[in-house]
C-alpha cells in the first residue's frame, strides 16, 4: 500500500504520478468522474507517461499516439495500443489516498506462490 | 461504380504501418473477401521510430526479427485472415487487367488495390563504401547498430533532419563522437520556421554533438572502408561510420505505367482514393489533395500513416471518396533526451509565441505560431499534457483562410 497524497490534494481532472514501492513501476493516479483511479504510468504501446495524458470521464488519452484506455479497466479502446495496462485498487482512509499495485505477472506464466522465507 | 459487394480480392501493397492499418480498416468495416498483403521486406509489419531511437541505444541482443517492434501479433494476424506474401516485391500494376506483377514474373488478380510502398532514403552521388548506412527499415537499423558497436569512434551523420538527428543523439548517448552535417544554413526551417529550427539546432551541442550548417559534402575518403568525409568548403571529418539522412523519396517506381498519376507521391483525392475508384493510397506515398486549396500534401509521419489506413479502407469499400482524410498533421521526435511534439499546419510568415517555459533554459517550452491572431500550430519539448491541450484545441478550431 503506498501513500498518495491528502485527497483535498488531487482535486477532480487531476492527475499524479507515483512510483510504486519496489520503484520499478510507475503509478499513474487519476481523480475523475468524482472517483479515484490508479493504472500503470507507462503507455502499453510505447514509453508515454499516461499520467501527462488527457481526461475524458473515465478515459485517459496517451499524450504520445493518442490511444485511449479505460481507467476502470485498463482496457484500450483504439489503437494503437492493443494491450490493457494494469489496474491498481484504491483507497481512502482519514482523507489521506492509497494505491495497493498489483502483483506483476508474466502473462501466460503460471503464478507461483513464493517459497516460505520469501515472505515478509 | 464499384461498390463493396463487386470487391473479392483486395491487395495491400506494402506491408508495414500504412498497409498493416489499411488491412485493419477493411476488416473492421466488415470486407470479408479475399485479402492479400505483399512485402518486399522478410519482416512481418513492425514499428520504424524506435529504430532511430532505442534500437540504436538498447542494451543486449535486439535478435532476429521485428520482435518487440511487431506491429501484430499471432492472435490479430489470425484474425485479420490475410495472405502474406512477404520478401516478394511488386514489380507493376495493370489497371485494365486487374492484375499485380510480382517478383518472378508472378501475376496476381485483383480488384481493389491498397498501395502502401511508403518512402525509401534519398541518396548522394557518393561512392559505395563499408561503414556508409541509410536508415529506414529494421535490416538497416541493424546493420547500423552492429557497426556503431564494433569499435567505431567517430561517427558522422549526413543531415539533420529529424531522423540524422536521432541518429546522432543515439551515436552521441553510446559514447561515440558525433558530428552532423547540414548543407543548409539551419536544419528544420521548412518543418519549423527559423525561431524554433535555431532551438531545435541546440539540442546537439547540449547533447555533445557538433553541428556544423552551411556546408555540403564533397566526397568520401577511404577505399574499402570510408575513412572520413570531404566537405565542400575543403574540410576533412574522419569518421568510421558514416550516416546518410537526407530525406526520403517516395517508392512509386513500379507505378510507372500504371496511368495513375505519379506526382511526388501517388496523387489521390483527399480521401486517399485515386483517380480510380478501386485503388487507394496510404502513407508516405500518398499526395493527397487538400479540400478547398490547390494545394496537395504527402506527409512522412507516423500518425499519417496509420489514420490514413482507415479512411482509405472505408472509401476503398464504398467505391467512392465518402470520407475526407482530415487529421491535424502530428509528429513527434525523440532527441538528446528531449521529446520534440508538433502540430498544426504552419505557414512561413506565422509568428512564434512561448506560452510556458523559456527555449533558453533547456527545461522545455510550449510555443504556438500564430496568423492573423489564428493559431496555426504547436510546438512542445518535454511539456506533454499542455501539448495535448493545445493539439486538441488545433484540431476543434477553424483554419485560417487559404490552406
Ligand atoms: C528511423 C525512422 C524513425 C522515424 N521516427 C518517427 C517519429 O519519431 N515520429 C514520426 O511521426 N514518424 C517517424 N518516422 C516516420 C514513420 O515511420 C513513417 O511515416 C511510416 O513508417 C510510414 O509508413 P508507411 O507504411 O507509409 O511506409 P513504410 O513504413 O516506408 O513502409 C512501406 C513498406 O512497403 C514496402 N515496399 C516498398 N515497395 C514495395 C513493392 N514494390 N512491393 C512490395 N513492398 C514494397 C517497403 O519494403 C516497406 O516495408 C520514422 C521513420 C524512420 C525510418
Ligand atoms: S505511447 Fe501511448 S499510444 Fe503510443
Amino acid at each position: 500500500m503506498i501513500p498518495v497524497c491528502r485527497i483535498e490534494d488531487l482535486p477532480e481532472g487531476e492527475s499524479l504520478r507515483v512510483e510504486a514501492g519496489d520503484a520499478t513501476v510507475a503509478i499513474a493516479v487519476f481523480h475523475t468522474d468524482g472517483a479515484f483511479y490508479a493504472i500503470d504510468d507507462t503507455c502499453s504501446h510505447q514509453d508515454a507517461s499516461l499520467s501527462d495524458g488527457w481526461l475524458e470521464g473515465c478515459y485517459v488519452e496517451c499524450p504520445l499516439h493518442a490511444a485511449l484506455f479505460d481507467l476502470r479497466s485498463g482496457e484500450p479502446t483504439c489503437l494503437p495500443a492493443r494491450k490493457p495496462v494494469r489496474t491498481h485498487a484504491v483507497t481512502v482512509v482519514d482523507g489521506m489516498l492509497y494505491v495497493h499495485p498489483a502483483v506483476r505477472t508474466v502473462p501466460g506464466e503460471p503464478v507461483h506462490a513464493a517459497p516460505e522465507e520469501a515472505v515478509a | 461504380m464499384t461498390t463493396a459487394r463487386t470487391l473479392t480480392t483486395v491487395t495491400v501493397v506494402g506491408a508495414s504501418l500504412a498497409g498493416l492499418h489499411a488491412a485493419r480498416g477493411l476488416r473492421s468495416l466488415g470486407y470479408d473477401g479475399r485479402l492479400v498483403v505483399v512485402g518486399e521486406e522478410r519482416h512481418r509489419p513492425y514499428d520504424r521510430p524506435p529504430l532511430s531511437k532505442e534500437f540504436l541505444t538498447g542494451d543486449g541482443d535486439p535478435g532476429e526479427g521485428p520482435g518487440r517492434l511487431a506491429l501484430t501479433d499471432p492472435e490479430e494476424e489470425a484474425e485479420l485472415d490475410a495472405e502474406w506474401l512477404l520478401g516478394v516485391r511488386a514489380e507493376a500494376l495493370d489497371t485494365a487487367a486487374g492484375e499485380i506483377r510480382l517478383t518472378g514474373g508472378r501475376a496476381l488478380r485483383t480488384d481493389g488495390v491498397v498501395i502502401a510502398t511508403g518512402a525509401t532514403p534519398r541518396t548522394l552521388p557518393l561512392p559505395r563504401l563499408d561503414g556508409v548506412h541509410t536508415l529506414r527499415t529494421l535490416d538497416d537499423a541493424t546493420r547500423l547498430r552492429a557497426a556503431l558497436r564494433a569499435g567505431a569512434a567517430r561517427v558522422v551523420v549526413i543531415g539533420a533532419g529529424f531522423i540524422g538527428a536521432e541518429v546522432a543523439s543515439s551515436c552521441a548517448a553510446l559514447g561515440l563522437d558525433v558530428t552532423v552535417v547540414e548543407a543548409a544554413p539551419l536544419p528544420l526551417v521548412p518543418q519549423l520556421g527559423e525561431e524554433m529550427a535555431r532551438v531545435c539546432a541546440g539540442l546537439h551541442a547540449r547533447g555533445g554533438a557538433t553541428l556544423l550548417c552551411g556546408t555540403g559534402v564533397a566526397g568520401l575518403r577511404g577505399s574499402v572502408r570510408v575513412t572520413g568525409v570531404e566537405l565542400t568548403d575543403g574540410r576533412v571529418l574522419p569518421a568510421d561510420v558514416v550516416v546518410v539522412g537526407v530525406g526520403v523519396r517516395p517508392v512509386t517506381g513500379w507505378l510507372e505505367g500504371s496511368g495513375l498519376a505519379l506526382e511526388d507521391g501517388v496523387r489521390c483525392d483527399e480521401g486517399c482514393v485515386t483517380a480510380l475508384p478501386n485503388v487507394v493510397a496510404v502513407g508516405d506515398v500518398a499526395r493527397l489533395a487538400q479540400p478547398g486549396t490547390a494545394r496537395t500534401v504527402r506527409a512522412e509521419h507516423w500518425t499519417s500513416g496509420m489514420l490514413q489506413g482507415a479512411v482509405a479502407a472505408r472509401n476503398l469499400l464504398a467505391g467512392a471518396t465518402v470520407e475526407p482524410f482530415e487529421a491535424l498533421p502530428y509528429f513527434w521526435s525523440d532527441q538528446y533526451g528531449a521529446r520534440i511534439q508538433y502540430a498544426g499546419r504552419r505557414a512561413s510568415g506565422d509568428t512564434v509565441r512561448i506560452v510556458e517555459g523559456a527555449p533558453a533554459d533547456g527545461g522545455g517550452f510550449l510555443a504556438v505560431y500564430e496568423r492573423g491572431g489564428i493559431s496555426t500550430a504547436a510546438l512542445g519539448v518535454d511539456r506533454p499534457r499542455p501539448f495535448m491541450r493545445l493539439r486538441r484545441e488545433l484540431a476543434r478550431a477553424p483554419q485560417p483562410a487559404g490552406r
